[in-house]
């Protein structure tokens, strides 16, 4: 497998990364350790910059007027974009765009002109209502939120955990169990909107992150059109879990970039700071924690690009992206970790981000999947046939 | 943690700006009828995080700031913008000496009332 970026690629890579450098960490300086949002005016600003770079609205397919980049380029920009305070859960601050949920490109065209157009344009927000107080790793048995027909609608009853933006969302992609099957193939894909009465949105669940938080969604007989089912009835766990292997990737790389920043610090760091006679890069200790950070990093690196090539030449890359997850998630907590260690008194401290990393890698390896399930998909593949 | 501030209110006359904590957290001021005027968190930032951020309103707001109450946290900024969502579905509006154009847009609908209101659940 050959690692090395092409030459326009490479072109991608310095961009992006001057930007990060030269636009967004100067800004970074100015805000709260924990801000998820520059001001309305620099947002505008770099927008406008994003644009006439050519990358706005990067995750867009080609077919909806995005750039169509492959699942690589994408991983390799994701790397360089995380490498800032807020990069984890608020790369480059949102001024590369959103794309809307990625489950509404497959939306019937009456529902893409409601939703999916309106949110491309910035108008509408949606959000993603999959996990539920009963559990978020099996999510196929897990959803308790019922649904049954009432004439030609559904109505709808049950709660929702840890949902992103639902406090901000104009409608959530809601998912219910409609039918007595008690696995997959007993729940279905809705489009909800949040104003709707019957829908509410009734804390704000506070968790290591203090930006970027998620909430609890409760549904009491919320009264849903049959025109807003996504997809098939009772099929509609296939559409969540399609979600659920593609977004690993570039999650993996937004891990990975943290890693990288805080290798760079530290390096940086240990060559400058003196202790007992000369600079801490000259201690066995030290040099050690480095060398295993880059260890940590290249591994990532390695299984994130393979399972993005995979990706691009149309394999299957389930148990790879799987791997790139649960690798990159949880060898960046152990770079940023070394990294605190060597920064010492100061790495503790909220005038770097390294603490603001740790605390939010430590979501990383559950949310998107938690290592354990990472795990298990792997292991589904490497003993359910044959081993080549 | 109650999803409304519950921490008993302090007099802002005669308080010593010592007695407020150089931690971080989040802080409502009050005008004399104990009505809350402003939400405000002390963050990152601050060099003597609440103290400071409590200090600064104090100043801005004159004689119209006459209560203030804190929780200390370290979530201070996503429960600056909870306190602010609820503030806005049990008032109608975001307290009167907040900025309304850095308020935060989101809509939550907690169970319970204001203080002093009947459960509306």
């Amino acid at each position: 497998m050959d690692l090395t970026p092409s030459d326009e690629q490479q072109l991608i890579i310095d961009t992006v990364r001057r930007f990060v450098r030269e636009e967004i960490v100067p800004l970074e300086a100015e805000l709260d350790p924990d801000a998820g949002a520059l001001a309305e005016a620099d947002q505008q600003r770099l927008v406008g910059k994003v644009k006439q770079m050519g990358f706005y609205g990067l995750d867009i397919p080609a077919d909806f007027g995005g750039p169509g980049l492959d699942v690589t380029t994408r991983a390799l920009m994701a790397i360089e974009m995380s490498q800032h305070r807020a990069g984890l859960y608020n790369p480059c601050y949102g001024t590369f765009g959103g794309a809307g949920l990625a489950q509404l490109y497959e939306a019937t065209e009456e529902q893409k002109e409601k939703y999916l157009y309106p949110t491309l344009r910035g108008e509408l927000r949606g959000c993603f209502a999959l996990t539920e107080p009963s559990g978020g790793s099996d999510p196929a048995r897990a959803i308790q939120t019922r649904g049954y027909q009432d004439g030609d609608d559904w109505i709808l009853n049950g709660s929702k955990l840890y949902i992103s933006g639902a406090d901000k969302a104009d409608y959530a992609l809601l998912f219910a169990r409609t039918s007595d099957d008690p696995g997959r193939n007993g729940v279905t894909a809705f489009i909800v909107e949040t104003a709707w009465p019957g829908f509410a949105v009734r804390r704000v669940v506070h968790t290591l992150r203090s930006t970027h938080y998620a909430t609890e969604i409760q549904i009491d007989d919320l009264r849903v059109p049959a025109g807003n089912v996504l997809g098939e009835v009772n099929r509609g766990f296939a559409i969540a879990n399609d979600r659920l292997s593609r977004q690993r990737i570039p999650y993996a790389a937004g891990c990975l970039g943290a890693a990288i920043k805080a290798q760079e610090m530290a390096i940086e760091w240990a060559k400058t700071r003196e202790a007992f006679g000369g600079p801490l890069a000259g201690k066995q200790a030290v040099q050690w924690m480095i060398v295993d950070n880059e260890i940590d990093i290249r591994h990532a690196r390695w299984c994130i690009l393979d399972a993005a090539q995979k990706a691009d030449r149309g394999e299957l890359f389930r148990t790879e992206a799987a791997m790139a997850k649960l690798v990159a998630s949880e060898g960046a907590s152990r770079v940023v970790d070394r990294a605190m260690q060597i920064h010492g008194g100061l790495g503790m401290t909220k005038d770097l981000p390294l603490e603001r990393w740790y605390r939010e890698l430590r979501i990383r390896r559950v949310g998107e999947g938690p290592s354990e399930v990472q795990r298990l998909i792997m292991a589904r593949e490497l003993l359910g046939g044959s081993y080549k | 943690m109650t999803i409304r501030l519950s921490k008993p209110w302090l007099d802002l006359e005669g308080l010593d700006r010592e007695e407020l904590p150089a931690q971080l957290g989040v802080f409502q001021i009050a005008d004399a009828d104990r009505n809350v005027i402003f939400v405000g968190y002390g963050g990152g930032t601050r060099a003597f995080g609440l103290r400071t951020a409590i200090e600064e309103q104090r100043q801005r707001l004159g004689h119209r700031a006459r209560f203030v109450r804190f929780e200390l946290t370290h979530g201070y900024l996503s429960r600056w913008e909870e306190l602010m969502m609820v503030h806005q579905h049990d008032h109608g509006s975001h307290p009167s000496a907040n900025d309304d154009s850095t308020a935060p847009r989101g809509r939550l609908t907690p169970i319970g009332g204001p203080e002093g209101a009947p459960d509306d659940d």
